[in-house]
């Protein structure tokens, strides 16, 4: 708290404290939970017989295969986020500027996907496409285009959020009065609200590139075999080849990659002064002008209901579907699964238990990421007064961006490898999980508090801090009235994230004490009656939780969202 | 409103805090045997695993009841994961003891120095599956399964077609687009049924490859996506065939438990052998041998079938009624030395990889 005290003073010096102060928690738990087993990982791909070995990692990249895994990723990465995008902003308008019935509903509905499990997802998916599949027709089956289907399906909600939320506080008046003077709507779009849209655009746009880029679950699934993304070729190089040195070597490929992009993204962000007040236009009634994006929200929808659909069908037909309907699935949720004969079972706890543990985790991994998000944006708010302290801060931000562009494999073995020796041994302690899953939400929490934070005038905590208040109390006073509905958005953010999370947790879960993702994985990977059925009854219990979530979080009506 | 909201929101965190795993602390030290007697025998002992071991946790109490251990369970992704994170780790092992390993990964394991030699008391019939090439004896056999083509063999009696009986069957044109598996390189069936392959065509495997691609086969990157996505019996696909697992009949009764509706071909399956091990450098030996003893014990070799979808290596282990029935072994599974393995995965999933995606 003393170095904290000294941002109220006014030297370089003591401020720089102050953001050392702020920096430390976020800055130690990185350090331990991505820096160290990041690194560790690399490091055992580059070091050979205790040298340095660059002419091996060198001779990795220059591999014809690596050279395809990096263009496929580029390419599928690059149209997935151009796709997600044109289908999005129309999205976003019709949601987010426009009055209609159900619009709430409809936006909770289409944040979902974001959080399912991949696998399950995955195999709604192929149900649907497959051979025998109601849309078997289009032969996307293990094609390119199926994989950036589901990329598209994960991500659009990326850009429906963070334009949306932008969208929706934009100042209406500067359009109208383009529109009064004779401008045409798309000439209105053009000069006026482009501009002030692009940096929420951007940010987003980059948020889904780099998820797309990133993703293992859907390219694993849905494309299979033919093609790979440097995830899938890391997690093959680590799992299957134990070649540590070429997948350090495409570790760093995409770290250097993704670095670049955000240093790219920062660039084309290049906010407006954040202290500007922000409004909150009231959404207007459609008119007949509004027909596009309606139906592209429609569509959007429909797009996103289908493998929805097909999982939900799937739970209520036990039998096929020609045995007829039946809640029998639901029924069997608090059970452990079948296996005939001695009435065996396919799991070591009922699929409740694991949502219980699902959700006490997700409490968990909710407090650390908003606590570890809420001081990275008090950090990245408070007004930089010299352009080191500006630089010091932005590279801050750029730092707790960088998780979101890690290969899960390399940090999974990465945990496994440094964190095996006291004082860190913390292959076994239960908030290893939490703890992942909020490093996996906090530029999500981050994003949110960021500009409302920022939009905070200082000049209000200076007038607190000269009336005597100390920094707790100018933060209660000035910040948390502002604040609160954010934070309980991104905390459901957060909340929604950590339930859905199976790529950390997979390889942290204690097989005890499994998550539910865990368990509808495990439960899809077993024959026997019911099995397949009840992991999609779960997965809709779990689609359902997160849309409720998401729903609360709606209800809040959090008033800029900023880039996610 | 906005006066009560914060308040009340504030009580709904604090309520929620209480349902955290860090409220809980560890009340299972309650249940836990504290010097029951024996010996001096007891603290934590980690068992690794794959992230599909599962036994009936009154099992597990028994056993600590038994031995004063307290058993701790780490898993760590699939089998292949688990190998490799064992052999990464093989200076600071990840726990004492670990199960899971399977004579497709075991080579890499055994070369890396994972494991420690142990032997215990090995039942009647577990020697048969001891792994060729552990000369020092680390590893003792838990459970085993064969990666089997099936068939819907109703699809086919409707048909009117008689279902195929091997691997060269497969390429017949009478079966064409009929056939779909999971790849070598996304899937542990996959990889099996690769090995099948080579134990069979031995060299000239890539050109039965190449035939199996021309007649219409699929390759998908799971087992799930096989078996319940395009398989007809397992959710309603379009292909009769599928690779999946020799007790995969058991799982296709019909209503009245009087037969099953899908065969497996026993000409083309690979044989696939869990092992236990003591990890080299575990800090509690002894409870790591104890835990390799208990893995064999008639109430784990029973319990396997059940919670881990495998057959028990001891003989008189006792099957599930289902399993007896419909689901017969093998007489002569496929097989490829682990050490020929190990030598040449990465040069097999290459080519494979290059014949599946041309």
């Amino acid at each position: 708290m003393a170095a904290a005290r000294a941002t109220g003073g006014g030297s370089t010096a003591g401020r720089l404290a102050g953001l050392a102060g702020l920096a430390a928690l976020p800055a130690v738990v990185l350090g331990i939970f991505f820096v160290l087993p990041v690194s560790g990982m690399v490091a055992r791909g580059l070091v050979d017989d205790g040298a340095l070995d660059l002419a091996g990692v060198l001779e990795v990249l220059g591999r014809p295969r690596t050279g395809r895994v990096l263009w496929f990723t580029v390419w599928s990465s690059a149209v997935a986020t151009t796709v997600a995008v044109a289908l999005g902003l129309p999205a976003a308008y019709a949601l987010y500027r426009l009055r209609w019935p159900g619009r709430r509903v409809v936006r909770a509905c289409l944040l979902v996907p974001f959080v399912l499990p991949t696998v399950v997802v995955g195999v709604a998916f192929r149900q649907l496409l497959g051979e025998a599949g109601p849309l078997g027709f289009l032969g996307l089956d293990g094609t390119a285009r199926a994989i950036l289907a589901g990329l598209v399906f994960f991500n659009v909600a990326v850009v429906i959020r963070g334009v949306g939320a932008a969208w929706e506080s934009l100042d209406a008046r500067p359009g109208e009065a383009a529109a009064a003077l004779g401008a045409s709507p798309g000439h209105v779009f053009r000069t006026v609200t482009w501009p002030q849209l692009r940096p929420a655009v951007v940010s987003s746009a980059s948020v889904v590139f780099l998820f797309c880029a990133t993703a293992f679950g859907v390219v694993l699934t849905l494309g299979g075999l033919r093609y790979a993304s440097v995830e899938t070729e890391i997690y093959l190089l680590t799992v299957q080849r134990l070649d540590l040195q070429a997948a350090a070597a495409l570790s760093i490929v995409q770290l250097l990659a993704v670095t670049a992009l955000l240093l790219l993204a920062a660039r084309l962000r290049a906010v407006p002064d954040p202290t500007v007040a922000r409004r909150s236009v009231p959404p207007r009634r459609p008119r007949r002008t509004d027909v596009v994006p309606l139906a592209v929200t429609g569509l959007l929808l429909a797009f996103v209901a289908l493998p929805v659909a097909a999982l939900v069908t799937g739970s209520l037909q036990p039998d096929g579907p020609d045995g007829g309907w039946s809640l029998e699935a639901y029924r069997a949720l608090d059970g452990r699964g079948t296996a005939p004969g001695q009435g065996g079972t396919a799991l070591v706890v009922p699929v409740t238990e694991a949502l219980v543990t699902s959700l006490r985790t997700a409490v968990d991994a909710t407090w650390m990421a908003l606590l570890l998000g809420g001081l990275l944006a008090l950090l990245l708010t408070r007004r930089s007064r010299s352009r080191t302290e500006r630089r010091v801060r932005s590279v801050l931000d750029g730092l707790f961006m960088l998780p979101l562009g890690v290969s899960a494999v390399t940090l999974g073995f990465g945990f496994l490898i440094t964190l095996d020796e006291p004082p860190l041994d913390l292959r076994d302690s239960p908030l290893l999980i939490p703890l992942a899953q909020a490093l996996v939400a906090l530029p999500l929490v981050v994003r949110t508090l960021v500009p409302v934070l920022g939009g905070v005038d200082d000049r209000l905590r200076q007038a607190a801090q000269s009336l005597g208040a100390g920094p707790v109390r100018t933060l209660v006073t000035v910040d948390l009235p502002v604040a609160w509905r954010p934070l309980l958005a991104a905390g459901g953010f957060a909340f929604a994230v950590s339930l859905g999370e199976f790529g950390a947790t997979s390889f942290l879960a204690r097989p005890d004490d499994p998550t539910l993702p865990v368990v509808i994985f495990r439960l899809i990977g077993r024959p026997g009656p019911l099995n397949d059925e009840m992991a999609m009854a779960a997965s809709v219990v779990l689609a359902g939780t997160t849309a409720l979530v998401m729903l609360l979080v709606e209800r809040l009506r959090v008033p800029s969202v900023g880039a996610l | 409103m906005r006066r009560t909201t914060v308040p009340a929101l504030l009580t709904c965190a604090l309520a929620l805090s209480s349902c955290s795993l860090v409220g809980t602390g560890d009340d299972e030290a309650a249940d836990r045997p504290t010097g029951d007697g024996t010996t001096e025998a007891g603290g934590p002992v980690v068992l690794v695993t794959h992230d599909s071991f599962s036994l009936p946790k009154k099992l597990i109490r028994a056993f600590e009841a038994e031995t004063g251990y307290e058993l701790e369970l780490r898993a760590n992704g699939d089998a292949g994961s688990m190998t490799s994170q064992l052999v990464l780790n093989v200076d600071n092992p990840l726990g004492d003891v670990a199960f899971g390993v399977d004579n497709t990964f075991a080579g890499r394991a055994l070369e890396a120095g994972v494991f420690a030699p142990y032997r215990g008391e090995w039942p009647a019939g577990v020697e048969e599956y001891a792994l060729p090439g552990d000369d020092e004896g680390v590893l003792t056999p838990v459970d085993n399964g064969d990666v089997c083509v099936n068939v819907d063999t109703a699809w086919f009696d409707e048909e009117g077609l008689e279902p195929p009986q091997t691997l060269e069957d497969l390429t017949d044109p009478a079966y064409e687009d009929l056939f779909v598996t999971s790849g070598a390189t996304t899937s542990s069936p996959g990889f099996a049924f690769l090995l099948a392959t080579i134990a069979a065509y031995g060299d000239d495997w890539p050109s039965y490859w190449e035939d199996l691609l021309d007649n219409g086969a699929k390759v998908v990157p799971g087992w799930e996506d096989a078996y319940f996505v395009d398989f007809t019996a397992g959710g309603g696909g379009a292909r009769p065939i599928v690779l999946s697992y020799d007790s995969s009949p058991a799982f296709t009764t019909t209503d009245d438990g009087e037969d099953t509706t899908t065969a497996a071909l026993l000409d083309t399956c690979f044989e696939q052998v869990e092992y236990v091990g003591v990890l080299a450098g575990a800090e509690n030996p002894a409870g790591a041998q104890a835990v390799v003893d208990w893995m064999l014990t008639p109430e784990v070799q029973a319990a396997l079938p059940d919670s881990m979808y495998v057959f028990p290596v001891a003989d008189g282990a006792g099957l599930p009624e289902a399993w007896a029935e419909f689901a017969p072994r093998p007489e002569q599974p496929l097989a490829v030395d682990a050490a020929e393995i190990d030598e040449n995965r990465d040069d097999w999933l290459t080519e494979w990889q290059d014949i599946v995606s041309r």
